[in-house]
């Protein structure tokens, strides 16, 4: 049974400094409430992973929370480059972080070894790219049976993983429906799971094949309404597709961006999500 | 027929052309999100599109802005995690076009979004490989679309962020692979298409009211032109419409008043 507590709570019980955290949601069901408290609390020296590492660790680069990031695509979807990533790895702005870079095909692989309890992901990958002479965690395996060159890579098994979900019942049994991403993956390859919800209620009413992670795999539960903002969650509210366009212009000027920080997250808390959202009719 | 029509508007349209009902197709965002839902809006109604966040069969009624928006999820036949998408629907070979975009590309259709400068002390860090580096090894074969510049077309890329065909010749049966790699390259100005011999990217057909010298002159290597050169045909009444339909639905849902 895992615990439901407050945000804060969760976050100061279960993330330290230099642990490896994974945020997942692929667009869809973002963590970005459990990152903004991640922000509140300064943690430090972080290792984090996540496939698109999006707004979402612009600002906890940019908040200078992360030592070292491996990941597979930095971009602001259809906006442009992550500012306060470049900033950091082009000049060394709060401190330079360390990425491991792999390909969206062999970062999924290799989440879903971790989540088997393998200790690397084999794939048709990576060929004919320079991948291999920038992370040295890209190698070639030979197949036993064939005889064929594949790509490994390690498995992804993080201490922490936090994602945001639609419901929780009263058990702590976790239900995600729509764009479901890694997120199975990420929690069961986790030492621990922290995961926001829009609602808590008595059962799921679902149906056979939905995407429900039990009770004993889930570390800790909170009730975060809106806590994807602004991400989206499906049958809640839209992505804000206008917010990650004024991103951009945020992020490009350091001074203007801890303004930002400061106003939308130093000096918030976690209940301001709910109102950052325009509720789906029926939600 | 019309005169009245923009270069980024001729891309989208000529890349659309290029796909079939019957493709299924892996979609990049932006420019090949554009041309893969005109081509459905259009004259390929069956297409099958797919987005790496493992939307199957997706119909959006606006452009997405990521490669995960909801309209995706919400029109789709069905939605598969990302393991899956990447492992079973890629990797087991049911994409016939993979539709990518490009920060820089060479001559032979190898393609860079990784970095521009070195890669330890970047210039301009860019947003890294995504799905493309195994869309281009493992779709039957794949488009490009980008605009024309000398920033984009280059000799020498800096960083081989998914391979094309390489050096030449041979080179993709050479790394084991059995996809046919870039077939076209659509741009602003022009379409190009590999060399049967050399591979090289050749252009096959101009655009529209497009001299070969307007094409030479926004591309960093010494441009290759067919000897069957074609005009394409211009946008139809028709194509324009439903494009600027389509974008006008777009801008309208991605700004703070829509």
């Amino acid at each position: 049974m895992p615990e439901f507590l407050t945000l804060k709570e969760a976050v100061a019980a279960h993330l330290e400094d230099g642990m490896m955290a994974a945020f997942e949601g692929f667009t869809h069901l973002m963590p970005y409430a459990a990152a903004h408290e991640v922000i509140r609390q300064a943690k430090r020296d972080l290792t984090v992973v996540r496939m698109t590492p999006d707004v979402i660790y612009d600002q906890l680069i940019g908040m200078g929370c992360v030592a070292k990031m491996i990941f597979s695509y930095a971009g602001n979807p259809g906006v442009g480059l992550l500012r306060r990533l470049r900033d950091s790895l082009e000049h060394g702005w709060p401190h330079r972080i360390e990425i491991v870079e792999h390909s969206h095909a062999a970062l999924a692989h290799a989440y879903e070894a971790g989540a088997s309890r393998l200790p690397f992901a084999v794939l048709r990958g990576y060929v004919g790219t320079d991948f291999p002479a920038i992370n040295a965690d890209i190698r070639t395996i030979t197949c036993p049976f064939t005889g064929q060159k594949l790509a490994a890579v390690p498995a992804i098994n993080p201490d922490i993983t936090f994602i945001h979900a639609l419901k929780a019942d009263r058990a702590g049994n976790v239900l995600i429906e729509g764009i479901v991403g890694v997120q199975k993956e990420a929690v069961l390859a986790a030492g621990k799971a922290i995961i926001t919800v829009e609602e808590v209620v008595d059962s799921f009413e679902s149906h056979p094949n939905a995407m429900v992670l039990p009770h004993w795999v889930v570390t800790a539960i909170a009730h975060v309404p809106g806590g994807a903002h602004p991400s989206y969650a499906h049958g809640y509210y839209a992505r804000d597709n206008a917010t990650y366009k004024e991103w951009d212009a945020i992020a490009a000027d350091r001074d203007r961006f801890l303004a930002w920080m400061k106003t939308h997250v130093l000096d918030v808390d976690e209940t301001v999500f709910a109102n950052r959202v325009i509720w789906s009719a029926g939600s | 027929m019309t005169d009245d029509f923009t270069p980024d508007e001729m891309m989208t349209i000529a890349a659309a052309r290029m796909l079939t009902s019957e493709d299924v197709c892996f979609v990049g965002i932006g420019p090949p999100s554009a041309a893969c839902n005109m081509a459905r809006l259009t004259h390929a109604p069956g297409i099958t599109l797919i987005y790496e966040s493992g939307t199957i069969g997706t119909a959006p009624n606006v452009l997405p802005l990521s490669i995960g928006d909801g309209e995706l999820c919400d029109t789709a036949m069905t939605t598969v995690s990302v393991p899956e998408m990447f492992r079973y629907w890629l990797q087991g070979g049911h994409i016939t076009v993979g539709f990518l975009g490009a920060a820089q590309i060479d001559r032979f259709g190898n393609i860079n979004t990784t970095v521009i400068g070195d890669y330890a002390a970047p210039r301009t860090r860019l947003p890294g490989g995504g799905g493309a580096p195994e869309i281009a090894s493992l779709s039957q074969k794949v488009f490009v679309t980008m605009k024309q510049s000398h920033r984009a077309m280059v000799e020498t890329i800096d960083f081989v962020t998914s391979f094309g065909h390489g050096k030449g010749p041979g080179d993709r049966a050479a790394l084991g692979l059995e996809t046919e790699g870039p077939a076209a390259l659509i741009t602003d100005l022009a379409v190009w298409e590999p060399d049967p011999e050399s591979r090289e990217l050749t252009v096959t057909r101009l655009h529209a009211g497009v001299s070969r010298a307007a094409v030479q002159d926004s591309c960093g290597w010494s441009a290759r032109f067919a000897a069957d050169l074609v005009e394409s045909p211009p946008p139809t009444a028709e194509e324009l419409s439903v494009l600027r339909e389509l974008k006008a639905r777009t801008e309208k849902a991605h700004s703070r008043t829509g």
